[in-house]
Order: structure tokens, then C-alpha cells, then sequence
């Protein structure tokens, strides 16, 4: 049985969706953040890892989750993993960007 | 919009004008580093300014130079990354880069059946299809069948080759030349480039009579 992420050849694909969309301004964050993460002056993440992380993922949330979605939550696993940050403290951040609203 | 009024306090809350779940985290993940010291704020905009900069045009212009210049086509199918260093583009931070020609014999298509791997730098951010689930699954099975729904139909005797790629190494489709463009200078040829032709799911395009 092939990993999830293994798509080549997986049975019942159906028609490819040719919609594009612009990407979010937190889509091309979350891009920043990895390059950030992974340039060869800080070397925090590197790419094998974030596929790992991706890799990772329950098949069914790998399935339903959007492109970005997949890599922030991987980001977010390596970061706790490396101890670079706890999730409590991104819980915490979290919760007092919700309170402030959306003023940025 | 009435932009002097006060707030009306019995209009509910608008949830979802604030922010989603993975927008809070990559915000808090961002906030977290910078107070860190692991990045600034200006790093992640220029790592963003950066983002938006790179498209397709970086690969048609190289597209377009292997269209006329027979020597840099060589060198290109030969070592791309050398050979796309001689126009002054710096590739220093790439992966592998293999360049495929397509001929009146041979149709190359890319895919990342893994991922999304993709050569970034020379066409952008892939499209959303690109890192679609079916479009993983399916072009290394029936290409023919996925090339005609992108308006692209080959003849039953034209082989085709599915390249996969990975983090490593990265594939650049060199379209076929469309017929009628012998006139044409190389900065009018790379309008013809589209990404979709570098990725070799469609042709180039035809030159405007």
C-alpha cells in the first residue's frame, strides 16, 4: 500500500480541476516562512524534513487540506520538534492575534 | 460604505472576516520567530517580494534563446544549469535542472506524483492543478487522455514521456518552435512560451497572423 502522498497511478482520480487562484497573502507567508527556515544562513528546516512532516499527516487530513494548509501545520510539527517553539507558546500567540482582531 | 457611523452593537460579530485557523498559525509561528530573533520582519517581506517576482518569463526567455541560438540549445539539454548561468541568471541556491526538447517524435510532459516539486525559479509558483491530487495520479497513467483535456491532442504514433520529479531534480520542457516565426526576434518568440508549454501540457502558442 503506497504512502498517501504517493499519487502516481492511484485508483479512481478523477478530472483535474483547472481553476487557479491568486495565492493569499498567508499562502505566500507560509512559502516565505519555509525558504526563510530552510536558507543556508539559518538551516532550522530542511526540504526532506517538511516532506516528511507532509508525509506524515493522517491520509484523510492530507486529503482534505489545502496545499498551504499541509505545509504551515508541517512547519508548525518541526518547529515543536526542533524545540525552536512549544505549542503552547503558538497557541498563546494565537489566541492574542484573535483578541486583537484583525488590525495588521 | 458609511464610513462616519458608529459601529452598530446589535450586528453580530463577523466570525469569518477574522481570521482562519492556519491564517492564526502562521501568523503566531511568524510573531514567535521574529520576537526570536530567527528572522525579521523584513526578511519575510523581501522573502515575499521575492516569491512574486519569479514567473514564467524567466523560462521563456531561456526558451526562446534555445529557439535560435542551436549552440545554447546544446549546452542547455546538455547541462542546463550551466547553460542558463551564461544569461546572467544566477542559479546558484538550484537543484538539478534537466531541460527535455520536445520534437515531432517525442512530447514531454512534468509532474511531481510526490509533491509539488517544480522548477520555481524559471516559471513561478506551480498552478493550483499542478499539485492537484488527479493531476498526480493521473498523467503518469493516461497522458494522452489528461494532455487532451488540456486542448492537446497527439498523434497515436508521437511518444510520450512522463518526467517525475523530486526535490533533487527538477524538468523544463522545451516546447517545439511553432511553424511560421523565422522572422521573429527572440523577444517576440518568448511570448509565444507559455508556462503550460514549459510544463508541456499544452504547445506553444501560435504567432498572431
Amino acid at each position: 500500500m503506497p504512502g498517501v502522498h504517493d499519487r502516481g497511478g492511484w485508483p479512481a482520480a478523477g478530472p483535474i480541476n483547472k481553476t487557479e487562484h491568486a495565492l493569499s497573502f498567508w499562502e505566500k507567508r507560509t512559502d516565505a516562512l519555509l525558504v526563510l527556515l530552510s536558507s543556508a544562513d539559518r538551516r532550522v528546516i530542511r526540504v526532506d524534513e517538511l516532506r516528511r512532516a507532509i508525509e506524515s499527516l493522517p491520509p484523510e487530513a492530507y486529503e482534505t487540506m489545502g496545499y498551504y494548509e499541509r505545509w504551515i501545520s508541517a512547519i508548525e510539527t518541526l518547529l515543536i520538534e526542533k524545540n525552536v517553539l512549544t505549542k503552547a507558546e503558538i497557541d498563546r500567540k494565537a489566541e492574542q492575534l484573535v483578541e486583537q482582531g484583525p488590525t495588521a | 460604505m458609511r464610513e462616519h457611523d458608529a459601529p452598530d452593537p446589535h450586528l453580530p460579530l463577523e466570525e469569518d472576516a477574522g481570521l482562519t485557523y492556519y491564517e492564526q498559525r502562521v501568523e503566531a509561528i511568524q510573531a514567535l520567530l521574529i520576537e526570536k530573533g530567527l528572522l525579521s520582519a523584513d526578511d519575510v517581506r523581501r522573502a515575499v517580494e521575492d516569491m512574486e517576482a519569479r514567473s514564467p518569463a524567466v523560462g521563456a526567455r531561456v526558451i526562446a534563446r534555445a529557439w535560435v541560438d542551436p549552440h545554447f540549445k546544446r549546452h542547455l539539454l546538455a547541462d542546463a544549469k550551466a547553460a542558463i548561468a551564461t544569461l546572467g541568471i544566477n542559479v546558484d541556491t538550484w537543484s538539478t535542472l534537466v531541460a527535455v526538447e520536445n520534437t515531432p517524435a517525442v512530447h514531454n510532459v512534468v509532474v511531481c506524483t510526490l509533491c509539488s516539486c517544480y522548477p520555481r525559479s524559471l516559471l513561478g509558483v506551480p498552478p493550483d492543478w499542478y499539485k492537484s491530487l488527479n493531476y498526480r495520479a493521473r498523467v503518469v497513467q493516461e497522458p494522452r487522455t489528461v494532455l487532451k483535456e488540456f486542448g492537446l491532442e497527439l498523434a497515436s504514433d508521437m511518444e510520450v514521456r512522463v518526467y517525475d520529479s523530486t526535490a533533487d531534480m527538477r524538468y523544463l520542457v522545451i516546447p517545439q518552435r511553432p511553424a511560421g516565426t523565422e522572422g521573429l526576434s527572440e523577444a517576440a518568440l518568448a511570448e509565444l512560451v507559455s508556462r503550460d508549454s514549459m510544463i508541456g501540457v499544452t504547445r506553444a502558442r501560435e504567432p498572431s497572423p
